[in-house]
Parts: C-alpha cells; structure tokens; sequence
C-alpha cells in the first residue's frame, strides 16, 4: 500500500559551524555524527526546495528550509531567523551543540527530469530568482546548484533585496554569483536609502517595483523561469508586475511555508484547499496555487 | 452463520479474553464508553454509539512516538513504539467501521504510519448491526448500511440470539477460537432483522440527506463552496471547544509534542483540532484567523478536500456524535443543507 516508512523519529546531528547573517539571521551549518563522536558527512541527501524537521528534544521541532545545495557534498545548512520560541532557542546554540534533524521533506524545485513539476522543469531555461529578507534561504540551494551545473541552465538573474544593507543575508554567496560565475547577474536593493548605499546595493526601492524596472529596461527577459520566494505581500506585488509585463503564471514557481508538525502530510494544518505544504509542496507554480483555495 | 444465546455472551467475552484483550461498550452513567472487559461488566451492546469514537483504539488520544536522553555530549534517540498485542474491539458500529477505512487512506497512503498499522493490524474489529439507530444518525447518507456493518465478524441480535458471521480471515480465527460456544445458524432471522433495521433509517430525520453539491471537485465548485457568505451564520455561534473533532470517528489531525520527564524527553502526539485558535499559528502570523475560517477548514475538510484526494469518499461518516454533542447545536448536517446545491434534500 505504501513506500515510504514514516520518519517521524529523527536522526542527531552536530553543529559545526555558524554564521551570523544579520542581527536576527543565523546560518547554521549541520553534520551527522560518526561512530567516534565527531562530524561525519550529512545527515541525508536533498533536492534543492525540500525541508527538514528540525528540532530542539524538549523544546520543540519546526520545519525549515536547507539552504545549501546538494552539490555541497559535505555538509548541510540551514539559515533560521529567530521568531518564536524554537528559533530562539536554536539561536542560543553554539558550534558543537546538538540538536535532531529528520527529512529531506517535500517536492524540491524542479531542476532537472527526475523532479518535474507539471511536467517541466528547469533544463535549458534562462531563470530569474526573486527574494526578498530571509526568503532568500530556499533559493539560495537552488541557486548553488544552478551554478554548480552550470552547463544545464541559460542566463541567470537574481534579484534580492532586504530592509538594509544590514540585513542583507549570504552576502558571501552575493558576491561569487556576481563577480565569478559567468552568465549569473545580481541585482540588490534596500527598502529604504541609508549612507554609502551605493557601495553595497544597487537600487533603493521595493523588490516588485525593482523587479518592475529591470524587465522594462531590457536587462531581463521576459521568456525567463521565475522562482520566488519572500515575505508574502512581496510576492503578491511582484507577481502582479510580472504579469502585467507578459509574464504568466506557469512561469512562476514559488515556495510556501505553514505551520507544520509531522511533515509527511497527516497531522493535518499545512494544507491549502486539498493540497499539503510538506508532502504536495512546499515548490508550487503558481497555476497550480491558483486551482486552490487561496488560503495562505 | 454462527449464533449464540445472547444470555451466553459473558461466556464468549470470557473466553475472548482468555487469549487477548477485549474492547466494548460499557454502561458508566447513563452514557456507553469503550472499555477493556472484566467480569461482570455492564455490556451496553445495544447502547447506539458511545460518546468517544472507536478510533482511540488504532489511533489514540496521546501516544509516545520517541523519547530523548540528553547529557551535555550526546543526545540518545530511544524508540517508544510500543509492540501492539492482539485485541478484539466488539460491538462496533456501521459508522465508526467505515471511520477506520477512512484513517487507513490517511495513516497508510504514501508515508505508512508504523504506529497506526500496527495496531491496526492487532486489532479484530467485530461490528454490531444498530437495532434503533437514533435520530441524531444519517450514516446512510454515506452509503453506510446500519444493518449490515463491515469489519472482520459482523453480528446482530434478536430478543435472545446474538447471530455471529466471519468475514475475513482474522474474523474465522477468532471465529475459531470460541468455536465451542457458537452454534451453527441459518440467515432467516438475520434477514428479517436487517429488513427491520432499514425500515427505521428509512424513517430518520436525515433518512434523504442529499450531498448534491460536494461531488464535483473543480475550481467553480470549489470557489462556490469555499467562499458561500453562508460560512459566516454557520459558524457565528461556534466557540472553538474542539468537542466535534475529539468525538468524530474521522479526524486526524494531531499535533506533536516534548514532555520533559525524570527519565528524558518524551515526545508523544495527540489529538489536536482544527478548531483551535493556534492550530496554524506560527512565528509568521496565522492564515485562519478568525473561528469562520477554522469552521470552513473542518467541514471543507470532511465534504471536498478529503474526497477530492481519496476517490470522492466523504471524510464523514455520519455517526451523529457531533450532532449529538455540540454545545451550540452546530454540526455538519447544517452545513450540508446550507451548502448542497439542492438544499441538502432528496
């Protein structure tokens, strides 16, 4: 009847590197543990899009996106912004701390024929990534193994932007893409002006009308694989501006994120209309958000 | 077709209970509750429906799924899956046998629960014909039949004859096992009880309930359903108790949680309700704020998104619990004539 055992019981994983990103932003960087006691290699394998459960024993546990790509044959990491009670504590852990960790969960981006959405995926395609303050997170993975299999994917375009230069997260990752792959274009923005901005960003302004004026400039096609992901009132305005640009919806692949306790689609509140956020998404082009409820 | 003198029962809970444990309903206060049989127990075999479903049983209240040792340098993962012993469940309803085949779909489709199978697995479900289904019932409106239950023995009772048919090979083996009590029968009286019974649903208040209206799963429909300004008086007078979710046969929804004991952490789930306030709160904010948006959720739940990812099988099976039980007299058999595109009515 069924395929998958469920994974309800987590495996322990050792912490063993973190990065502040902004004042509320910590990437932490996640090992499985040898028979030794010391880090040995990662926990599980992933596509880029999917989640892990990860969790605290008697604090709790909580679904959060792996950031680093599975190219990244070492190690795995995620970036976790301190927000309720977990994150806090999450954020109060140091380098060789342990905490549980059971996944990957969900349906990843479609990069290649054997993850398809729909039908398609992103072999071949020009793409342009959207993010906006942490949302950058889930994208960051995919963009990593973009730039890893390089050879499979056309021009690429990020477009990031945060409230400040201070809470602008991977900067490192920023960087490479801009200066040292070929073919990938950063473009960074900051919501509001703040001294010497021109040093770090590109733009002041929101993301949906920076996204808005790059495409009507021409320094982005218009025929691009859209993936966006970011606080949910930037998605809604950026979306309406791509699709007043020519854009459509099975153009657009998005990430959702809802509470969730058992990631495997039973325990029952991550859904919008029929579909669960763990087990049908997190990934969803936007066609197919459409077809439901809305309620998210 | 087996029977035995319904005046023998307590000898065939006895011998049940000689090999396994055995779970019926039993008189405590008016009301009839499943509980483990000794001797002399108060069976309410004819009690229609006992106020918790029969649920508990494959898919408990609260149950441990790990538990945690944690010292400074290690974290040790304990497995809390607790070995399942073979138990018989007697005297279960129509109704709360379909519940189990609704569950099946949710805890062993795609990722195979291993708590739920294997007491599902344990367990040897003999179901009991309703003799005077109430008038809270409306199981045939899911094409239940309160005459003839599924389960592995179905059983009906006379005056003085329980009649006893095995229906699958766990249900000849517990046949088997108190074979010595049970006299072969022929199906004349079951017949004729079973005619007897349909004459009495027929005549329910919900007899005719139509669920015209919940059987196309399609954008239109959907937007019809989900956005009726009906939800708003439906649901005005719902408190948010959860009452509905913890007596209804079908819900499934469970939360997870650590408790720190003397010995650990153990981390267990329960019940939980999509009723509740902080069922999708997070740290991001709560995409069903308001207790409309919750009410909609449940019965959404039970009459489209269910059956739109299980072959068009309601996730309701019509029991009557939560018509029964709720405090502010809401209950889906409202939500159904309001909703239904002919009003609910045949």
């Amino acid at each position: 009847m069924s395929e998958i055992k469920d994974t309800l019981i987590p495996s322990v994983g050792i912490i063993t590197d973190i990065r502040q990103d902004t004042s509320d932003v910590k990437t932490f960087r996640v090992n499985a543990i040898g028979p030794d006691g010391k880090p040995n290699g990662k926990l599980f394998e992933h596509m880029p899009g999917q989640c892990a459960m990860v969790s605290v024993p008697g604090v709790g546990e909580g679904m959060f996106s792996i950031t680093s790509s599975p190219t990244n044959k070492e190690f795995m990491e995620f970036s976790i912004k301190r927000c309720g009670h977990l994150t806090t504590f999450l954020h109060q852990l140091e380098v060789g701390s342990l905490i549980t960790v059971r996944g990957p969960y969900g349906r990843p981006f479609p990069v290649n024929e054997t993850v398809e959405v729909q039908g398609v995926n992103l072999k071949g395609e020009d793409l342009l990534f959207i993010a906006g303050g942490i949302g950058l997170a889930p994208l960051r993975s995919v963009i990593n193994y973009v730039k890893d299999n390089r050879a499979d994917y056309g021009e690429v375009d990020v477009v990031y932007g945060a409230r400040t230069v201070k809470d602008l997260v991977d900067t490192d990752d920023l960087a490479l893409w801009k200066n040292e792959i070929e073919g990938f274009h950063v473009h960074l923005t900051i919501d509001v002006e703040e001294e010497n901005w021109q040093e770090h960003v590109d733009n002041v302004g929101f993301v949906p009308n920076y996204v808005k004026e790059l495409v009507a400039a021409g320094k982005i096609s218009k025929n691009k694989k859209v993936l966006i992901c970011g606080p949910p009132i930037m998605i809604k305005f950026t979306l309406q501006g791509l699709l007043e640009q020519g854009f459509t919806y099975e153009q657009v692949f998005t990430t959702m994120e809802l509470r969730m306790k058992c990631a495997i689609g039973k325990c029952g509140r991550c859904n919008i209309g029929s579909k669960y956020v763990c087990k049908d998404g997190p990934v969803f082009r936007f066609d197919e958000l459409n077809a439901l409820t809305g309620e998210y | 077709m087996k029977k035995i003198a319904v005046s023998r029962l307590p000898e065939l809970y006895a011998m049940i209970t000689a090999s396994q444990k055995l779970y019926l309903p039993v008189e405590n206060g008016g009301k009839a509750e499943y509980k483990e049989y000794s001797e002399g127990a108060d069976v309410a075999l004819e009690a229609v429906n006992t106020v918790k479903s029969a649920k508990d049983f494959i898919f408990p209240q609260s149950e441990d799924l790990c538990g945690f040792k944690v010292t400074e340098k290690t974290i040790e993962v304990l497995d809390l899956k607790k070995a399942s012993e073979p138990f018989v469940l007697f005297g279960v309803r129509a109704c709360d046998a379909k519940s189990f085949e609704i569950l099946d779909n949710v805890f062993l489709k795609g990722y195979l629960d291993t708590y739920y199978e294997a007491k599902r697995k344990a367990g040897t479900i003999v179901t009991h014909a309703c003799n005077a289904p109430d008038t809270s019932c409306f199981c045939s409106t899911f094409g239940i039949d309160a005459s003839d239950p599924a389960g592995d023995v179905t059983t009906w009772t006379t005056d003085d004859t329980l009649y006893w048919q095995a229906n699958t090979e766990k249900g000849e083996k517990l046949t088997e096992a108190v074979s010595s009590l049970l006299e072969d029968a022929d199906e004349k009286a079951v017949e004729a009880k079973k005619n007897e019974i349909k004459e009495i649903t027929e005549k329910l208040p919900y007899a005719h309930l139509s669920l015209k209206g919940f059987d196309e799963y399609n954008k239109e429909n959907l937007d019809r359903l989900f956005n009726a300004p009906e939800w708003n008086e439906l649901s005005e007078a719902c408190l948010g108790c959860g009452t509905c979710t913890f007596v209804c046969p079908t819900c499934q929804c469970y939360d997870i949680r650590d408790f720190k004991t003397n010995d650990g952490i153990k981390r267990f789930r329960c019940w939980d309700s999509c009723m509740f306030s902080d069922f999708t709160k997070c740290a991001h904010g709560n995409m069903r704020n308001t207790q409309m948006q919750r009410y909609r959720q449940r019965f959404m739940h039970k009459l489209y998104y269910y059956p739109d990812n299980n072959e068009g099988t309601f996730g309701c099976v019509g029991c009557g619990r939560c018509v029964a039980k709720c405090p502010q007299h809401l209950n889906i058999v409202k939500v159904i004539k309001k909703l239904g595109t002919d009003g609910g009515n045949k």
